[in-house]
Formats: C-alpha cells, structure tokens, sequence
C-alpha cells in the first residue's frame, strides 16, 4: 500500500515538475519569436488605438513573469484561455482535435506492432540471411525517407491511381454529421451508433495514413525486437530449451519472444507517443484536423493560448505514457519489483 | 522504390481493404478545396481576412452592392434608393420592405443602422471604414439613425463624394445582421460579439450552418432569403492546405473546384477534357518599394533607374503566368479612374545612365526583406538578377510574412516586397495608402504604404484630400489619373502585376464565377449537371 501511494506521489511530482518546465520553456519561445500576436489578430491595417486596445486585452502590456504568473493560475482552473484562431476556448478545441490523432496515432502503432514484431523475430532467426538484409533495408528506408514525400506518393498510388483508398480528410462529406461525436474517435463513435457505412468510410479514409505511421514504428520496432532476440537466442535458458527437445518455434515465439517483450514494450509506448507528437506532417498531407495540425497552425499564427494548451496536453500525454511503460515492465519482469 | 511500394500495397492487401467505392460530390452540393486558415472570426464587424470576407460575402446582404462585371455600376441590395442632402453632409436611405433574416425576424432600417453602429462601436479592424465619415463611436447613435421602420439617415462631417460613401457601404464591414437575435445572445454589452464570431445572423443567400476552424466550413441554402434561391442546398469549403492534394481531390472528383493551385498544377489540369478555368483579376496588386530613410534610394535618379531594372515580361511568363498581369498603376484595372499605361521595361543602359547621373556609376549594395513564399520568393530572386545587371546588388533577407511585416511597419527595411489588396471598390482606398503621408514623423498617425517608405508626399495629400469631396464622377476620375501618373513617375513604388485569381472546376458545375474583389466570389447562382 505504501509503496503504491510512493509511486503515485512520484509520479504527480514528477507530472507537476515536467509540466511547469514544459509551460516555462513554451511560454518564454513564445514570447521571443519575431511574430506579434497582436497583429496576427488586428491584421495589417488597423489603427494604433485598435492595436494598443487587444494588446491590453491580451495582457501583453505587463512584465513577462506577471503574463506566465496569470496564465498559470488560470490553467490550474482547468482554463486555457481562447483560441485567436478557431474562436473557441482552447480547451474545447483539444477535446475536437486530439481524438483524431489519438485514433491515427493508435492505429498506426497497431500496424506497425502486429507487422513489426514478426519481422524483427524472423530477421532474428535468420541472421544475415537475405530476409534480414530485407528487413533493415525496409528499416533504413522508413528512417530515411521524407514522410511528406512518402505520404503524397502513397495518396497518388492508392488513392489516385489504384482508388483502393478515400482521399485526404476524416469522411467524405455525404457521411459527414452522421454521427454524433461521443469519444470523438469516429470508428469507435460509427460502431456504437451502428452506422455500419460510416466505419467503412472512415476506415477507408484513415487507413493511408495510419499505414504510413505505421510504417514509421515499425521500421523502429523492428529493428529493436531483432536487436532483442539476437540477444535472448544467445542465452542459456534459449540452448537449454532446445536440449530438452521443445520445438523451434516453441523456443522462438514462447520462450526468448516472452523475455524479449518486457524492454520491447517500452519500444512500442515510446514510439507510440512519438507517433503523437509527431504526425503533424501526415497530417498537413492528408488534411488531417488532428492536433498536429492544430498545433502547426497555432504556432504560425503566434496563437499563444492554442499553442500552450496544446504543448501541456502532449506533455501529459508524454509523461502518462512514460508511467505506463514503466508500469508494464514491473508486471512482465517480476526481477524489476522492488521489495 | 519498388520494394517500398511493394510493402505499402502488401500492407493494405493484409489488411483485406479493397476499399468502398469512392463517391462523387452530392448533386445539390458545391464542394470546393480551398486553404482558409486565415478565418479567425464569422463577425461581419471584425472580418478583415480574405477568406472570411468571401464567406460573408456569401452569407450576408450589404446596403449596396455592385456589378461583378463592371465595378463602376452600383446597385441597391437591401436599400431600395437614396438621396442626398442639399448640403451633401447627409444621405437618407430608403430600405426593401418584406425582406426576412434566416431566423425568420424582419429586416428593418433598425438592423441596418444598428448594424453600422455595432461596427464602429465595436471598434474592430474595419471600423475605419466607416471612421472616415467623421463618425467615431461618441457621436455614431446621432449620425447614422433609423427615421422610420423603412428609412435610415447616415450624416458626415463633409460632403465626400457619393460614390465613395456608397463604394465604402458595399464593403463586409456594411453587413447587416439580425439585431433581434444579437441582443437575444448578448452578453455584457458586446451587442452579441462572442456568440457570432463563430455563429450566423444575416439575410443572404445562404446561411452559415458549421465553421469548424482550419477543417471545413459548411454553407447551407436559406428558405427565408428574398433574392432568387440558389439552385444548390449546400456549399461546403473544405481546408486542404497543399496544393498537391488539391489536385487530386479534384482529379479524383472528390472536390468540385480547386481554389489555391500552383502555375504548374494550372497547366497541367488545363489540358483535362473534364475540367475547366476560371480566371478573375482581382483588386490586388504586387510591387515592391524603397525606403526613403535610405539616402541611395531617395535619389529621383535612382528610383527610376530601379524601374529600368525589372524584367516585367519575364517575371509574367514565368513566375506570374496565370497569377497575375502587368500593371503599373496604383488602382487596379477595374477600378473608377484606373490607367492602364505600363511605360517601364527592362533597360539597363538607360538604368545606368541614371545611375551614374545620381552619382553612382558603379552601383551599390541593398537588401530586400522578403516573405519565403510564392510567388513573393520568386519574384524578389528575379528582381535581384536584373538589378544586377545595372550594378545594384541585393541581398535578400528572407522571413516569414509576420516578422517582415512588422520590420516594414517599422520602417526598418532598404527594400521590401509584398502585395497590397483594395478594402473597398473605390478609388480612395489605394490613393490614400500610395499617395497619402501628412506626417513623416516615426509616430506619424496615418500609417500608409507612404508613410512605411518614408516618401513625404505634401502637393498629393492635398489632391487626394480634395478627391473625395469631387462630386463630378469624370472630374473625380481625371483626379485619380493624375495621381496616379505623379506617382509612378516620382514615388518609390515599383508596381508590377495585378492578381489573377484561378479556380480549376469540374465541368459538372455551372455558374461558377470568380469577382473582381476577394469578397465576390459568390456561389449563389452555381449549378451542378
């Protein structure tokens, strides 16, 4: 029992710290870039009055530590203050946006998961054979290649040309407003409400672009879980398994796979929320309306208040996910509890 | 990458997606691909983007509107005529009877006034607009007020030119709104101001049913709207920030109309049997300017050598083809009064000659702060090679369009390069930014296009001041020919092109037109085969 609390003690100071220093660092950036707030709002032509006015009502008259102090103490009220751009409280906004990158974001790690797994235990077994020159090649290419040119190519073949796929955007508009939004994620959202045609149309559009982060993780995830299994095939407990007799695959997929996944979880938490962070530019391709997007934007508007709420929200996340994976590896290695 | 793709579509026929078919856009509904993060609010009284001036524009009726197709004839919208006072101070509009916002409340002289009234108190970026009657928000409830269920008086504080009161009044900030149901959602005194920066109450041909920022907008047609009802139920803006995929979206027939394609992509849809172009000039013109702080540039010999030094031609078959034409002039093609004379061209020994005349035979070092984005970019590197050809060596400072814009504001810039669109469709509006600097102090009030270069400018002010209160159309016209000429022979304005805005559109739509100004691009009359 105590120890638990200790841990979630742990955990919310760890949460508070990052996240003040995650606040700090954002809002000082902020305020350093060349772009005035100010004018993204008045645009170009307005007067001096009309200027000096919305610089008040933003507070930027006041010393900087005074603007971080009042943004802070409204933040702990679960206030994120408006939007410049959508109009609309920020936090409002993120309950719109971070569903749709949660749902790519999820998806994408369940491609490259269920696909990277078995190709790095083959690449594994097989050890400089042409399967694993394959594997790294597949690997190197994810590493190297522009997403963004990636992404395009992928929309002219399977979209374009092939017509296997819907194009850019959530649903094609004739389904759009079919479905009410509950968790936001519109394949959940389809299913509970049994617009059996709605799934299949957000699934035919959100399938591009998942494979495509998909194909992000799994050239990570791949290359880990051979890099794992080398290492448990050379152990011991591996020879000793194939003395007693037990099959091949029984020893590859049961045994050393089984010791493997205990550091491979944290491969596929972290490249999970690496997926999060970092799908803004999938999303520019595809006209994704994810956070990333939403982030981006705020970010060239100098949208203050957007950009704060949307940095805590990934910090959250970042930490949340951090805790689980730290989590996991207690309950899949017991050798890691501490007494 | 043959392998890649071969793992790509292994991927896709793993996951046993031979996907649905794709369908067409409705048939009763516009879809258009079109880049709107500039949108920040749906108000009338505070929209002053290009985007959001195009949704109004569709969404909302003015007082006066205009021909499409000739700017200079001038029409009634929701005001049925006017008269002007003896003194010319004050014009009394009489407003149509029976007409109905979409909520179903009648549209009275009380809407109209209470919505000019709202603009100037509210105080937002295009309450100049109205400002420069005389009216500010102390004395606006005396000066513009309801005198019958059907009249409205607008008063001034001199008797400016009626067409440009009118031009002024056909403007977005002119919409009328729904005072009813803003004072039904006001909250604090702000006559409805949070609740319709992202909601919709006005009379036009349709109304705004969804605005979801940066994603997509939604219009839908309105049963109470007088006019004839658009042939389509919806019309939907969908925000696709690439041009790539713009393309493909409307290849693939998932968009009707493609709204922000490159010179490229324009070339290589033209060519398709099932799409066609449509092309407008637009009130925005390209140019690039001097800082007269710079004493190099002030010299009158170096500014006209600088003319010399752009290859006008060249820039518009490359650079500008199907974006924009050759134009010199401060006013727009279109516009009362316009000229359409283009003396410059590329002449280098004529340059140089003024060079060395200045005193600067062998030319000199600059810089140009220039946005990196097209054809913005694009243009200041071929200006660059030109001038080089003279002697003059320019560096280009690159940034984006923010932290230029708030260097040109400042004044702290040798050469800067941009665009400068039109408020409204009467000649004032670019007279006064071009022509117009009564105070050259670093805090001077009036911050003009003038003013940012530092050019003082005392004998225009005064030609410019007096244009407004010309009353004779022609005479008013001769007035801005002048100025116009006096300007591009002596100002530090290198005026180059006018934009051209391009739409690629499936050949199912009909109707589609694109308007003189960004606020014209109405899709009332569009329809689909």
């Amino acid at each position: 029992m105590i120890r638990i609390s200790w841990r979630i003690l742990r955990f919310l100071l760890m949460l508070a710290i990052t996240l003040v220093g995650l606040l700090a660092m954002t809002f000082v950036i902020g305020r350093l870039v060349p772009i005035d707030p100010v004018l993204a709002i008045v645009g170009d032509r307005a007067s001096p009055q009309v200027y000096a006015r919305v610089r008040e009502e933003l507070g930027l008259d006041l010393p900087l530590i005074q603007q971080f102090w009042i943004y802070c103490k409204q933040a702990v009220t679960g206030d994120f203050g408006r939007s410049v751009l959508t109009s609309n409280p920020v936090l409002q906004d993120i309950a719109r946006y971070f569903p749709a990158t949660l749902e790519l974001a999820t998806l994408g790690t369940i491609i490259g998961t269920v696909i990277g797994i078995p190709l790095g235990v083959f690449a594994a077994v097989r050890a400089g054979s042409l399967l694993d020159q394959i594997v790294r090649v597949i690997g190197l290419v994810g590493y190297s290649v522009p997403i963004f040119w990636l992404g395009l190519m992928a929309l002219l073949l399977f979209y374009a040309k092939l017509g296997w796929v819907a194009g850019p955007g959530r649903l094609d508009i004739a389904y759009d407003y079919l479905v009410t939004p509950v968790t936001g994620m519109l394949l959940i959202d389809s299913l509970m409400q049994g617009q059996i045609d709605v799934f299949w149309n957000a699934l035919s559009h959100i399938i591009l672009p998942a494979s495509l982060l998909g194909y992000f993780s799994l050239a990570y995830i791949s290359r880990m879980t051979r890099s794992f299994m080398l290492n448990e095939l050379a152990q011991e407990y591996v020879t000793t398994a194939r003395v007693k007799g037990l099959s091949e695959a029984r020893v590859v997929w049961f045994h050393a796979l089984r010791n493997a996944a205990v550091p491979l979880v944290t491969v596929i938490v972290l490249s999970y929320a690496n997926l999060l962070e970092g799908s803004v530019l999938t999303e520019t391709v595809f006209a994704w309306p994810g956070l990333g997007s939403y982030l981006t934007n705020s970010l060239q508007n100098a949208d203050m208040n957007a950009v704060l709420g949307a940095t805590l929200v990934i910090g959250v996340t970042f930490v949340g996910l951090n805790l689980v994976s730290d989590l996991l590896y207690r309950l899949l290695d017991p050798r890691t509890r501490t007494p | 990458m043959p392998r890649l793709r071969e793992f790509l579509s292994a991927t896709v026929i793993v996951l046993g997606l031979s996907g649905p078919a794709i369908a067409d856009t409705p048939a009763d509904t516009l879809v258009q691909a079109w880049q709107f993060d500039d949108i920040i609010s749906l108000d009338p009284a505070e929209i002053f983007e290009l985007s959001g001036a195009e949704i109004a524009g569709n969404t909302y009726e003015r007082l006066i509107g205009y021909d499409i197709n000739d700017v200079s004839k001038l029409h009634g919208v929701v005001a049925e005529s006017w008269t002007v006072s003896e003194d010319g101070k004050t014009v009394t509009f009489k407003i149509r009877q029976g007409r109905k916002f979409a909520s179903g409340n009648p549209l009275t002289a009380n809407d109209v006034a209470y919505s000019l009234q709202r603009a100037v108190l509210l105080d937002k970026s295009p309450a100049f607009i109205i400002n420069q009657f005389g009216i500010t928000k102390d004395n606006v409830k005396d000066k513009i007020k309801a005198t019958g269920d059907y009249e409205f008086t607008f008063t001034m504080d001199k008797p400016y030119a009626i067409s440009f009161v009118l031009y002024c009044l056909t403007s977005t900030v002119a919409s009328v709104v729904d005072s009813k149901l803003l004072m039904e959602n006001e909250k604090n005194g702000d006559f409805g101001y949070e609740w319709l920066r992202t909601h919709y109450a006005g009379s036009g041909p349709f109304k705004i049913r969804d605005w979801r920022a940066n994603e997509v907008i939604v219009l839908e047609r309105n049963e109470n709207y007088a006019g004839d009802a658009p042939p389509l139920a919806r019309a939907i803006y969908r925000h696709i920030p690439e041009t790539a995929t713009q393309r493909l979206l409307l290849e693939k027939g998932d968009v009707d109309v493609a709204r922000n394609l490159g010179p490229e992509e324009i070339a290589a849809v033209s060519g398709k049997d099932n799409i066609d172009i449509v092309q407008a000039a637009k009130g925005t013109l390209y140019y690039f300017s001097l800082n007269q702080k710079n004493e190099m540039l002030a010299k009158p010999q170096v500014r006209e050598a600088i003319k010399y030094l752009v290859d006008y031609d060249a820039i518009a078959d490359t650079i500008m083809k199907n974006l924009g034409e050759k134009h010199q002039a401060f006013l727009p093609k279109g516009f009362l009064g316009a000229i359409n004379d283009t003396p410059y061209k590329l002449d280098v020994e004529k340059a140089k000659g003024l060079l060395a005349e200045a005193g600067y035979p062998d030319g000199f070092t600059i810089t140009m702060d220039v946005r990196q984005t097209q054809p913005i970019a694009g243009m200041a590197e071929a200006v660059q090679q030109t001038l080089a050809q003279g002697g003059i060596k320019m560096e280009i400072i690159p940034g984006d369009g923010k932290q230029t814009l708030t260097k040109y504001r400042a004044r702290q810039h040798d050469m800067y390069i941009g665009q400068w669109g039109a408020d409204y469709q009467d000649p004032h509006t670019n007279a006064q930014t071009f022509a117009s600097n009564p105070d050259n102090s670093d805090d001077g009030p009036s911050k003009t296009l003038a003013w940012r270069n530092a050019w003082p400018t005392p004998e225009l002010n005064k030609q410019v001041d007096a244009a407004i209160l010309e009353s004779d159309t022609d005479k008013r016209a001769q007035l801005y020919q002048a100025m116009q000429k006096e300007v591009m022979e002596t100002g530090p304005f290198i005026i180059m092109f006018q934009q051209i805005e391009v739409a690629a559109v499936s050949d199912k739509v009909n109707n589609f037109v694109l308007g003189p100004s960004f606020d014209t691009n109405i899709v009332a009359s569009v329809s689909k085969d």
